[in-house]
């Protein structure tokens, strides 16, 4: 990975990175400004001041969904007349296909990411945070709970912070090693000893989340930029990015590209520049699609490639922009087996709450598994259809994780019908390494693995 | 109220429903699974959707509208859905063609099937064909207990199992495990389930991944099965049941939904405990001892001449009935015997104790709660019982008073009760205060603010210092009645629960002058408070009702230096409720020993004429619960053998006898109405139930479904022509499936089906609304009923309650005073002669300190000999247990000679050997070591 931009306060988040990806210790980070927004804002200048700084900044949420920081934030009771806790919580359970942006930023940069929390909880009067961390980041998690007893012994962490009066506890949990673990609420129930079910929205976990108290959970990139906007300013953020949207944002390509990587990028940049900076498809492979923010997201193809990496414009294209890491689709790989494998993903991570998702996802999984073997029927394609129908608008199920799913899917029907068509004409592909006979069952299907015995997993 | 557009047709619904409960309380069919009216809403299994429109513009511009959970959508005024149309419609089928890819589809051999709320659905949205190939997920079962049967691979992942057994009743040894759809829903290793409410996941469960082990082993339709209204008969609380029988056994026990008694959940003691019906212990004929001691079967007219016979002329008759009979021949019983020489059949502590309950209920300011009343406190204090053992399903409804707490909170934020995870998510532990003052651990311990471990007389301290406390008479620094009182006095609806189980008086005075305190206090909830007595059997408040103070009791009978021709003792077992000596005493003085009972008790193994009684399912009655509701049972089943109702028995002799108080009585309705007019405090209980004049729209009330079949098959092996049905003449019931089984008042019953609702979840279709009273009206009536002028009885308050506490409690060396350890299990008569039960009966035990048992020398599993040989037990060492108190097994054989509150010498028994007997036990009553 590499960082293309030279001047730090155009690329904040990264500006601390080195280019041997060793951490960032408290003293090279204080050295580079670190901790200033701290000692400049605790004690001297209103919570109030500081979420009107955020939202003016239009700073939106980077785990994927796009959501409005500041406006998530305004729905924090203030003037909280029980008593009780509030907590922030960092989700750092990062999952998604295709994407490891956070990791960069935790192994090598933890000490952002708790100034961020920092002025965070500042902000929303949280006193205890949680870093939610994926179990396999075992370096991040390890970084993270060395620079926090580096805070405690700087005073940047406990009680009284810098003789603000300000108390702010920061714990790190290793998260249960489930996906859906990074759906905000799911997480809460995670973190309470509880089965990662999403909960029913509203209330809002603003009101009532961890433990039943008031809770914000965002982002690991999005608690990074926070001290920054608060120290640099609104419109410093708002200047960072082109086009509708503030600030930078880490892109990542994986696939057959020359280069794959991340970069911290302004946010709204032309799709076709970071294909430039990975270095265009290896030799021999064509681009045929991609998702451009993650396993749940929907292909776009290349005739999208002009356009830029933000909300808005990826959204009106029919997709979303998700956590912003693409997967690339080459010419030499088949569509059925690309969806497959992600539906196969999200039905073994459904919590099995819901219906639509527990059931319906291992079902898509075993239709696309027997048109990929070359079992498919003509019918299979209009179950898929109206599978799509019916798991895939959210409100249909409880959470996101089905309709995400199906984003693949629909789209990757929609535009690579050919690879579907193949396989249910011919039985077999030339692009899959396995193929089968028409008729010939002697496949494992996912079900028939996946025998629950007793209390087995 | 807010008007709701369904489509196309307008529907003013409640306020606050939820748009299930709102279509369901209209009559509309939605189908659902993992919503349940009294556990409220969680938005799982995604099978009641509907659509919704934004506005009418919306709707009328022929939008799709979205998709919506019925459960999770709060009515609001003008809001439009649609049920029947294409999309939603089709995403129902969809939704459940999916639960059903993994369901096995053995409907025929299944334990669930003909009442199975899957099966219902799934024709419901109109599912028939299956479009997945793919293979079926399997899952082990597991052991769960001799009572509920696991069949996993049934499991559609409602959740509501668990979310009924931990979230709902308590239990932790349940879980959900592993997840996507290889969900587990089991223990975390096979065993039996603790929890003593678990058989109600035979009917929370949609499907059959729980069920009746007993019914599976021995197995009917539920369409085959012959019902009628009853009412259990295992403790005082009176919850309603429906008992199913087939081939003349009794094949289950369903819950029978009363929205003020037991809701929809019973315990396991009611609903396992009945099988006591088909005990190889019933007695099927008359049996008269021959001057050889020799038994024999005797006809039953030559029986009835015997009993006759024994009661004519000037035989000294003396007669003991029982607080497990009916009231009806309770007054019989009595009127045969004359008042002077009618024991009403407890021994001379009960009976003290049930009428100090009585009287201390009348003469209350507080009211006495039922236990819907009680789900509603927001403070409560128990004094000395442990309820999940003595009154159980008071102790589940105490699992949901704590929660009033949480609605509170959630009412803050504008989230509706039924928002069930919402609401447990918000308030996590926090609970309204339950305080308990018990001599010994109790189960509702881990629910509780505060747990005080006492002697009964102790108990009964605090209770007067948390009574003065609260009229401002003590010093606030008192603790922790402080604490106690302060809790009581800011809730609007307190609540203070004691009982009998101590043997202690003193603690229920106690508790009702908290109570009374309360009632009498001067801020803002004033008048508003509850008193809830406990006592042990069925029928215990109306035998205090049907019998003065001064009714001798057992002791009283046999201290009394007279002959007694002859004895008549009704339903009860004389050497459970007095110690052998005093029993022997007793029957020494009689010539004839008559006994009238429907299981060969030891008394009834001692008598000279045995007569074979009907048991709760094969006869009528009206039974009197604790807070004073007159309840009626009715035959499930015509009586096998010759087997009569006691009532029938003791009516014949009337009649025989020409005993001029039975002129006018002729059938059962006759003597509840003369018990009512001799009996002030019953003239009630006539409105118990309609008597057998009682038609729906012209006809009678069917006990057999529609669907009943092998009427002439069934005995085809006797005759191949189908006899006529037997009709019966005392109630408004009919042993056919002929008849209306709607509308009719609650107490008649029999079973809940609706067209396509084939399964307990058609109860919505006989409520007025989800939780409300049944169309036809509750059942029972309260005989104390005083919520609605309790403010008027302040004047009488302090008349019934003692107001000094007693002398604090003080170990005595060498002395041990005796406590109660209840259980479920095995502590109630009848209960022990249940076959599927005998598994978790536990031989009996006495509990100890540890800093006693180092004293006694003995550790767990010695024996420890009580006393001049009153007993011999199982020592278990229980440091909740205070210094200088024993708690022994009631009601278990073994203790039968010792008394509550008695002192007795405790020695270790050196050559004493365990009883052979099972050694896994379900409830024995919390941790020991």
């Amino acid at each position: 990975m590499s960082t293309q931009l030279n001047d730090p306060l155009t690329r904040p988040l990264t500006k601390n990175i080195r280019e041997d990806r060793r951490p960032t210790d408290m003293a090279a980070y204080e050295a580079n400004d670190g901790y200033q927004s701290l000692h400049s804002t605790l004690g001297k200048r209103s919570p109030a001041d500081c979420l009107q700084i955020i939202k003016d900044s239009n700073l939106r949420g980077r785990g994927g969904a796009g959501f409005p920081t500041g406006m998530k934030w305004s729905f924090v009771p203030m003037e909280d007349a029980t008593p009780g806790h509030k907590y922030l919580v960092c989700n750092a359970d990062e999952m998604e296909p295709g994407t490891f942006k956070d990791r960069w930023l935790l192994e090598c940069d933890p000490h952002q990411l708790i100034e961020g929390m920092i002025i965070s909880a500042y902000t929303l009067q949280a006193d205890i945070g949680y870093i939610f961390i994926r179990s396999e980041y075992l370096l991040a998690a390890q970084l993270l709970r060395e620079a926090i007893a580096d805070c405690h012994a700087k005073g940047y962490l406990g009680d009284n912070i810098l003789g603000s009066g300000f108390n702010f506890e920061l714990h790190v949990h290793a998260s249960a090693g489930r996906y859906i673990c990074g759906e905000e609420t799911a997480l809460i129930n995670s973190l309470e000893g509880k089965r990662a079910n999403p909960r029913a929205k509203p209330p809002f976990p603003q009101v009532s989340g961890l433990w039943g108290r008031p809770t914000i959970v965002n982002n690991v990139e999005t608690l990074c930029n926070i001290h920054h906007i608060v120290q640099h300013g609104a419109q410093w953020f708002q200047n960072l990015g082109i086009g509708s949207d503030a600030g930078t944002k880490l892109y990542g390509i994986s696939g057959r590209v020359n280069k794959p990587g991340c970069w911290e990028l302004p946010i709204g940049t032309p799709i076709r520049d970071i294909f430039a900076l990975a270095g265009g498809m290896e030799q021999g492979y064509e681009l045929r699609g991609f998702l451009p923010g993650g396993g749940s997201t929907d292909f776009l193809t290349p005739e999208h490639l002009d356009l830029a990496m933000d909300y808005d414009t990826i959204g009106k294209a029919g997709s979303r922009m998700g956590t912003g890491t693409m997967i690339v689709l080459d010419d030499k790989t088949c569509a059925v087996g690309f969806v497959k494998n992600l539906v196969e993903f999200f039905a073994q991570e459904s919590c099995g709450f819901c219906t639509p998702c527990r059931d319906g996802l291992p079902w898509s999984a075993q239709v696309l598994d027997d048109i990929q073997q070359g079992r498919g029927t003509s019918e299979d394609m209009n179950t898929l259809a109206r599978q799509i129908g019916f798991i895939g608008a959210i409100g249909n199920t409880h959470c996101a994780l089905a309709p995400g799913a199906m984003e693949p899917l629909a789209s990757g029907i929609q535009y690579f019908r050919e690879d579907f068509e193949r396989h249910l004409n011919n039985g077999h592909c030339p692009l899959c390494h396995e193929h089968n006979p028409k008729g010939k069952h002697d496949s494992q299907h996912k079900g028939q693995q996946g025998v629950s015995q007793g209390v087995a997993s | 109220m807010p008007v709701i557009t369904i489509d196309n047709q307008e529907y003013s619904v409640k306020e606050g429903d939820n748009l299930l409960q709102a279509c369901l309380g209209l009559g509309l069919d939605l189908p659902y699974f993992c919503w349940h009216p009294d556990m409220g809403s969680i938005g799982a299994c995604r099978q009641c959707a509907v659509v919704q429109y934004q506005n009418t513009e919306d709707y009328r511009a022929g939008s799709r509208g979205r998709i919506v959970m019925g459960c999770m959508t709060q009515v609001t005024d003008g809001a439009i859905f649609s049920l029947n149309g294409d999309k939603a419609s089709e995403f129902r089928k969809t939704i459940v063609e999916s639960l059903m890819l993994n369901h096995p589809h053995d409907c025929p051999v299944c334990a669930e099937g003909g009442e199975c709320h899957l099966q219902d659905m799934t024709v419901m949205t109109g599912h028939r064909d299956r479009h997945y190939r793919g293979k079926k997920n399997t899952h082990r079962n597991q052991y769960l207990g001799p009572l509920i049967h696991h069949e996993m691979n049934r499991c559609i992942t409602c959740y509501r199992c668990t979310r009924y057994y931990n979230n709902y009743a308590g239990g932790k040894d349940l879980a959900a495990m592993a997840a996507h759809d290889h969900v587990y829903f089991g223990r975390h290793q096979e065993g039996v389930l603790e929890s003593e409410f678990a058989g109600n996941l035979v009917e929370v469960c949609p499907t059959g991944v729980f069920t009746d082990k007993s019914l599976v082993n021995d197995y009917s339709r539920k369409w085959d099965l012959q019902s009628a209204p009853s009412v259990c008969t295992h403790c005082a609380v009176g919850c309603n049941t429906l008992p199913g029988e087939r081939y003349g056994k009794l094949k289950r026990v369903h819950n029978r939904y009363n929205d003020e008694v037991n809701g929809y959940f019973l315990c396991d003691r009611g609903r396992f405990g009945a099988k006591f019906v088909n005990s190889d212990k019933r007695i099927n004929n008359p049996g008269l001892r021959d001057e050889h001691g020799r038994y024999n079967i005797i006809d039953p007219h030559q029986a009835l001449h015997q009993l006759v016979e024994a009661c004519q002329g000037d035989n000294n008759i003396a007669a003991i009935g029982s607080p497990r009979a009916s009231v009806e021949a309770n007054f019989l019983l009595k009127t045969l015997a004359g008042e002077q020489h009618y024991s009403p059949g407890f021994n001379a502590q009960e009976q003290s104790l049930a009428q100090l309950a009585l009287s201390l209920q009348q003469h209350s300011a507080a009211t006495i709660p039922s236990i819907k009343d009680i789900e509603c406190a927001d403070a409560i204090f128990i004094l000395g019982e442990d309820l999940t053992h003595s009154a159980p399903r008071i102790a589940l409804a105490l699992r949901q008073s704590v929660r009033n707490k949480a609605y509170a909170l959630a009412a803050e934020l504008k989230l509706q009760p039924w928002q069930d995870a919402a609401v447990r998510n918000l308030a996590q532990d926090q609970r309204s205060p339950l305080f308990v003052a018990a001599v010994t651990d109790t189960r509702l311990d881990d629910i509780a603010e505060q747990c005080h471990h006492l002697a009964p007389d102790d108990i009964a301290r605090l209770g007067y210092a948390v009574a003065e406390q609260i009229s401002g008479k003590a010093n606030a620094s008192d603790e922790p009645a402080n604490t106690i009182a302060q809790a009581l006095l800011s809730a609007q609806r307190p609540l203070i629960i004691a009982g009998s189980s101590c043997g202690n008086a003193a603690i229920m005075q106690a508790a009702a002058a908290i109570a009374d305190a309360l009632a009498l206090r001067k801020n803002e909830n004033a008048g508003n408070s509850m008193l809830c007595l406990t006592l042990p059997e069925a029928n215990s408040l109306g035998q205090a009702m049907l019998s003065p103070n001064e009714a001798p009791s057992i002791e009283a009978l046999a201290e009394r230096a007279y002959k007694i021709d002859t004895l008549i003792v009704l339903e009860n077992d004389l050497f459970r409720r007095a110690p052998a000596a005093v029993v022997d005493k007793l029957l020494q003085s009689v010539t004839t020993l008559i006994v009238l009972d429907s299981l060969e008790t030891p008394t009834l193994a001692t008598s000279q004429l045995a007569l074979p009684a009907a048991s709760v399912a094969e006869s009528e009655g009206t039974i009197v619960s604790l807070e004073g509701r007159a309840q009626r049972y009715f035959p499930v089943s015509e009586c096998q053998g010759e087997r009569r109702a006691s009532w029938a028995w003791l009516l014949a002799c009337l009649k025989e006898l020409g005993h001029p108080e039975a002129a006018n009585i002729h059938r059962f309705d006759d003597i509840t109405l003369a018990c009512s007019a001799a009996q002030p405090m019953l003239k009630g209980i006539t409105l118990a139930a309609p008597d057998h004049f009682y038609r729906n729209a012209g006809v009678k009330i069917p006990r057999q479904p529609q669907r009943y079949s092998g009427r002439t098959a069934m005995r085809a092996n006797v005759s191949v022509h189908e006899p006529k049905q037997t009709e019966d003449d005392e109630t408004a019931l009919a042993y056919t499936m002929e008849g209306l089984n709607r509308h009719q008042p609650g107490s008649l019953l029999p079973f809940v089906w609706s067209p396509g609702w084939n399964s307990n979840q058609s109860l919505h279709k006989f409520q007025t609304e989800t939780g409300g009273p049944l169309k036809g009206g509750t059942a029972g009536k309260r005989l104390l009923d005083n919520r609605q002028n309790n403010n008027n009885q302040q004047k009488n308050s302090q008349q019934a309650v003692a107001t000094t506490a007693p002398a604090a409690f003080q170990a005595s060396a060498g002395q041990w005073l005796l406590v109660p350890r209840q259980r479920i299990f095995g502590s109630d008569e009848l209960s022990s002669y249940s076959d599927n039960l005998a598994e978790l009966l536990s031989d009996a035990s006495i509990e100890i300190n540890s800093a006693d048992a180092s004293l006694l020398q003995v550790k767990n599993g010695d024996g420890l000999s009580l006393g001049e040989n009153l007993a011999c037990l199982r020592v278990v060492i229980n440091n909740t247990i205070p210094q200088g108190c024993a708690a022994y097994s009631v009601g278990i054989a073994g203790t039968f000679n010792l008394t509550l509150g008695q002192r007795v010498s405790l020695q270790k028994a050196s050559d004493w050997q365990r009883p052979k007997q099972a050694d896994v036990i379900a409830s024995d009553g919390g941790a020991h070591v």
